[in-house]
């Protein structure tokens, strides 16, 4: 496999907290990345290392097969979660500052920076203080210096905290947008729904340890437990329910008298799911049957508790 | 342009378009002569007070000799009891009652003779009447040896002791103060720069955490390289304003010695020294005692002393502005940075008294040369040994290269501490941390 980055055991301990204990992943190059996992588990100390922040203890980072070298750098684009800028300097001088810094020319850092300036809708604000910005204005020109210089890897640490949902979306677009380009993307956040969708892998972080990690795809395929959600058109909900209840397990079930509906999730021992529609079928009018994917909010409470003994 | 000296451009920039920054370079001269003329102005107000002293003089020998001056004004007290004249003198607040009994002679006289006050007196208001009664005590003394009154008086004869250097040099009088205060300036310079520049970086790193801006730079350049480029750029913005203020003080020593008619040109001409041509029963005019001075002052080591001030505060601020970095990387706000910076704040006031009290009276003694030496003291003590010369006479050679490399070796361990609780401290928020945390941050 191709891959962009790959960490390999990384430790980092600081003072007596464990904060990463051989942690390891490997991301294939123009896919996009999901580090998950609550408050605390270890994500922002896993971005800073590969972004040579902060050095680990023990383990190895590769960049593009590479060791991680001091100009690697230049080709890792990182918005922090923590994020700011100068307050009181002007908006273009502070974002020509950072590029710079990322190694770009005077005039290669203007061009760009008009081009995203015109893009995102923010022309107008070159010339002003910052400190005058409203927080999503702010995200945006942080967004910016970050995608600038055009890096293979960018790594987003909670990129959609803050915005407004219109905003989030127009972000999320231009960094799709940056994904089919072929560039590879880290998204690292606890709120694991607002990513779920974006993330072709995942790896779930937990206490300094990675507990999941993988493909998204295969990962909700084996957790999945054969789980439908059932909707049915018929008179007697009860005596159905009860019906069923003998053979299968059912959960969440609502009985709509007066529109006669009745709703329920079911587990079935197997992915066969035509004999059972066709016993529905015999009762009344199917209207909804859907697999339950599980949620990977569910698959990492699932793991936890799996691990942590209870189940 | 390379990181590093974008980052001071930044840095540099910012502190000087800052408007504090330009009131404060327009106003601390204004503020520095206004400040010296209130002192002059309060100096002689306070000295301007008269002073009323009471005396009984019981016996016949001082009768003549208590006669007004600038300072003092006696009121003379007749045929009435100690008692008396006690309360007289209390419920009139006059400042002390002279109480002279009679006796036999002076000397008897003067060993009964006491001074009553409210508090403890003033040295300078005992020391004027000691004069007063020694004057008459001596004559008394001389008289009884056989000297008349009148030679007595010819026999009082002060003169004024004229030195000379071994190269037959005039030396005016007061000139060593005035070199070791010039020194003690550059010190003292020093310690305010360090104190106020070494302030704006402290600041300046808690803005950058506080802001969170510190998050977004530190994934393109290391930490080090930030602390660095942020202590040469403030320290570039002060050296900016010393220019400002030195070529503004230049101008202002023009328009002065004008002024007070010395002769600018002929500084350049009478050097080196003055002959010892002015003996006798001439004697100089004020102007040509000022044009002596500024003379003295023009041949001045400056250029010597003006370079070490540079290497001097250049070491000196590095390795004190790195602590203040570190102090600001390791808080979340301005106040709690107390603690931290009284330790710094020691050594530099430490220096300042140990060069007024020791250095300035003996600027090659043990504790001078001590405190030119350790590194965290000598940019301020050595400075003030330094205006009597290198080498013979002077400060030695070999202290000062030792004084330098010592500094420059602490200057390298103190940053390298400094920038490694930096590294740590700006990514780390909320919590005050303690000294013992900071030595755990040493090992992270």
């Amino acid at each position: 496999m191709d891959l962009i980055m790959e960490a390999e055991d990384l430790t980092k301990r600081f003072g007596n907290h464990l904060a990463l204990n051989k942690v390891s992943i490997q991301m294939p190059r123009g896919s996009i990345y999901g580090v998950l996992g609550p408050n605390g588990a270890g994500k922002t100390t896993l971005l800073r290392i590969i972004n040579q922040i902060t050095i680990p203890d023990q383990g190895t980072v590769y960049f593009d097969g590479q060791p991680l070298l001091p100009e690697h750098v230049m080709q890792i684009g990182y918005l922090p979660e923590e994020r700011g800028l100068y307050k009181s300097m002007k908006v273009g001088e502070q974002v020509m500052y950072l590029a710079q810094l990322k190694g770009l020319s005077k005039t290669e850092a203007k061009t760009r920076l008009k081009h995203w300036f015109e893009r995102l809708e923010i022309g107008d604000w070159w010339g002003r203080k910052v400190q005058e910005l409203s927080k999503g204005m702010a995200q945006k020109i942080q967004f910016i210096v970050t995608i600038l210089h055009q890096p293979k890897l960018l790594i987003f640490d909670e990129p959609f905290s803050g915005f407004d949902p219109i905003n989030a979306n127009l972000i999320k677009d231009e960094i799709l947008a940056l994904n089919e380009k072929g560039t590879s993307i880290i998204f690292s956040t606890h709120r694991m729904e607002t990513v779920e969708e974006l993330c072709e892998y995942i790896a779930l972080l937990n206490e300094a340890e990675i507990i999941l990690d993988g493909k998204l795809s295969d990962i909700k395929k084996a957790y999945k437990n054969n789980m439908f959600e059932v909707g049915i058109h018929l008179s007697d909900g009860e005596a159905l329910l009860k019906e069923i209840q003998d053979t299968f397990s059912i959960s969440a079930e609502h009985f709509n008298q007066l529109e006669k509906q009745l709703e329920f999730n079911v587990q079935l021992p197997d992915s066969d799911t035509s004999a059972f529609l066709n016993f529905l079928s015999g009762k009344g009018t199917v209207n909804n049957f859907v697999e339950k994917i599980p949620s990977t909010s569910d698959i990492f409470i699932r793991t936890v508790q799996s691990k942590s003994g209870h189940v | 342009m390379s990181k590093l000296s974008l980052i001071i451009r930044r840095e540099y920039l910012a502190k000087v378009r800052n408007k504090s920054f330009v009131i404060m370079t327009i106003l601390s001269p204004v503020l520095l002569v206004g400040m010296i003329v209130l002192i002059a102005f309060l100096t002689k107000v306070n000295d301007s007070e008269k002073r009323i002293i009471a005396v009984l003089n019981e016996g016949p020998y001082f009768s003549t000799d208590f006669s007004p001056t600038d300072s003092y004004s006696y009121l003379q007290y007749e045929k009435i009891s100690i008692e008396s004249a006690k309360d007289s003198t209390r419920s009139m607040g006059f400042y002390g009652l002279l109480h002279i009994p009679d006796a036999e002679n002076v000397e008897a006289t003067l060993s009964k003779t006491v001074f009553y006050t409210e508090d403890a007196p003033l040295g300078g208001v005992v020391d004027n009447l000691e004069d007063i009664l020694q004057y008459r005590l001596h004559q008394y003394k001389l008289t009884t040896l056989g000297l008349s009154a009148k030679e007595f008086a010819e026999l009082d004869d002060r003169f004024i002791m004229q030195t000379a250097t071994f190269e037959g040099e005039q030396n005016l009088k007061g000139i060593n103060e005035i070199k070791a205060l010039i020194g003690g300036g550059f010190g003292y310079l020093i310690m305010m720069f360090i104190i106020i520049y070494g302030g704006f970086v402290m600041r300046s790193v808690i803005e950058e955490k506080t802001s969170r801006i510190i998050e977004v730079i530190i994934s393109s350049v290391q930490p080090f390289q930030l602390m660095l480029g942020k202590i040469i750029g403030t320290s570039l913005a002060g050296i900016t304003q010393f220019i400002i203020w030195i070529i503004s003080a230049a101008i202002l020593m023009v328009v002065v010695m004008i002024f007070f008619g010395i002769d600018v040109a002929a500084l350049n001409q009478n050097a080196p020294g003055i002959p010892m041509g002015m003996q006798g029963g001439e004697v100089p005019t004020a102007v040509d005692t000022l044009q002596l001075y500024a003379e003295e002052l023009y041949r001045f080591p400056w250029m010597m002393l003006i370079v070490f001030f540079i290497i001097y505060f250049i070491l000196g601020y590095l390795i004190y502005s790195s602590i203040y970095a570190a102090i600001g990387a390791a808080v979340d706000n301005e106040t709690d940075t107390q603690q931290f910076i009284f330790p710094i704040i020691l050594p530099l006031m430490l220096a300042i008294y140990v060069g007024f009290f020791s250095v300035f009276g003996n600027p090659h003694g043990p504790i001078a040369v001590g405190f030119s030496l350790f590194p965290l003291t000598s940019p301020i003590v050595m400075l003030m040994r330094l205006p009597s010369g290198i080498g013979a006479g002077g400060v030695p050679v070999w202290q000062l290269i030792a004084s330098i490399l010592l500094l420059i070796v602490t200057f390298i361990g103190i940053v390298w501490l400094a920038a490694k609780i930096y590294r740590v401290g700006i990514l780390m928020y909320g919590k005050k941390p303690t000294y013992k945390e900071l030595w755990k941050w040493l090992k992270y």
